[in-house]
């Protein structure tokens, strides 16, 4: 338990004192999130009608952008060989890892959100869900950059593959999220497309560390 | 394998391809005894120290430790050995101290760095960035952390790069008292005179 400390405090106090790399990805997501009402005609309830879907499109692409430094950084300096070594197994290392990039790529990330949301016209009230939404997204989201981030690490120029690995299976949360927000949005129960999404975090959670242990392992081989 | 060999490598074969970088190597240690690994630029000296870590797969042959095959390790077993290799580990963003603390909760040590710095003289940049330091002294941080580590086996590739007169001094008088200790070490340089002692193991790979 010591090491899950000990790394995610590392990787907190080194994201901090890089703080203008945390930044690139929210200013991205505001980017795209304004480019959409310039480009369509702005007539409210068309804006509400794609607003969710943009929201929810631009989140997985910001968190497509961040995830670079996640093991590049330590594979550069030779950290994953003494991680490998060292006595504390590496699915808990691995987890410590992905939990302090979720902390400080997508939790501000998922702050930006419900802010953005008022650009496309969506009613205060689907907000809570909106948000709960995407916190529940959050875990199978950051594994799912983080074994396409592990996968690639040997790769000089990795950025642009991990896109195409990691997209297409972000389609489940895309459709689950997008599903309750809209119901939300038309004031209708939400719990299913919810539990869906807590379930896919539930299998994240609990098998990517392993997966992603595994693929670290190949990198350093 | 004799009785008193902890860390033993049995007929140890590596091939690049077409290549073969060593093969049919085979040498045992035990309690208290130096291996100085040496050869020519890409002879392999570093791929058979990773092979030894458990970072690297040999085509053939295997490395055990206490009779355990090295990529099957209990997790206080390979607590027992360290390997330092051309990386020195270091995060640039973090200060001496903090890269030092890191690696000592890796390895569940404790968190007494004082003697350690003072001992390489480092005293005076421990609260500087990494980023700040000189090769040299990137090189005696790792230093500190192999010392902080506190393991019965030394994998040391090129120890002395970037060190002066005074570094080396250090970590040759550190690895005399590792192995009076009846600590192992296997160390790859091109100047096996520095480390020379009484029954030190000489493995020339070229």
């Amino acid at each position: 338990m010591s090491a899950f400390h000990a790394i995610l405090l590392r990787d907190l106090r080194v994201a901090f004192r890089r703080w203008s790399e945390l930044a690139h990805p929210l200013i991205f997501f505001v980017i795209v999130v304004t480019l959409f009402p310039l480009a369509l005609s702005s007539t409210s309830s068309q804006l509400r009608e794609v607003g969710v879907g943009v929201l929810w499109v631009a989140t997985l692409l910001s968190s497509l952008l961040a995830l670079d430094g996640l093991f590049r950084a330590d594979a550069d300096d030779g950290t994953p060989e003494q991680m490998l070594l060292s006595p504390a197994p590496m699915t808990v290392m691995v987890l410590a890892k992905v939990t302090a990039h979720a902390l400080v790529t997508l939790l501000p990330l998922i702050c930006l959100v419900p802010a953005s949301a008022y650009t496309f016209n969506i009613p205060l009230a689907a907000l809570p869900t909106l948000a709960v939404a995407l916190l529940l997204a959050a875990p199978t989201l950051s594994v799912l950059v983080a074994l396409g981030a592990a996968l690639t690490v040997s790769l000089r120029r990795g950025g642009s593959i991990v896109g195409l690995l990691v997209l297409p299976l972000t389609a489940p949360l895309l459709i689950f999220g997008t599903r309750a927000t809209d119901l939300s949005v038309n004031g209708e129960p939400t719990t299913a497309p919810l539990l869906f999404l807590g379930a896919l975090a539930a299998l994240a959670v609990s098998l990517g560390p392993l997966a992603i242990a595994a693929a670290v392992k190949v990198g350093i081989e | 394998m004799t009785d008193r060999a902890l860390l033993s490598v049995q007929d140890l074969a590596v091939w690049r391809g077409e290549r073969c970088l060593f093969e049919e190597l085979h040498f045992d240690l035990g309690s208290a005894q130096l291996a100085l690994l040496v050869g020519a630029n890409g002879s392999g000296k570093t791929t058979l120290l990773r092979i030894v870590a458990g970072l690297g797969v040999p085509t053939a042959g295997r490395v055990t430790w206490k009779g355990t095959s090295m990529t099957e390790l209990a997790a206080a077993e390979r607590a027992e050995i360290a390997y330092r290799g051309h990386h020195e580990a270091l995060k640039r963003d973090m200060t001496v101290v903090e890269n030092l603390a890191f690696h000592s909760a890796l390895w569940g040590r404790e968190q007494k760095f004082d003697g350690v710095l003072a001992e390489l003289k480092l005293g005076h940049v421990a609260h500087m960035r990494a980023r700040y330091l000189s090769a040299g002294q990137r090189r005696r941080t790792a230093l500190a952390m192999l010392k902080l580590q506190g393991a019965k086996v030394w994998l040391l590739d090129e120890p002395t790069t970037n060190l002066d007169s005074e570094g080396r001094a250090v970590l040759v008088e550190w690895t005399r008292r590792h192995v009076a200790e009846g600590g192992l070490a296997v160390i790859a340089t091109h100047q096996p005179d520095e480390f020379a002692m009484r029954g030190a193991l000489l493995i020339d790979l070229s």
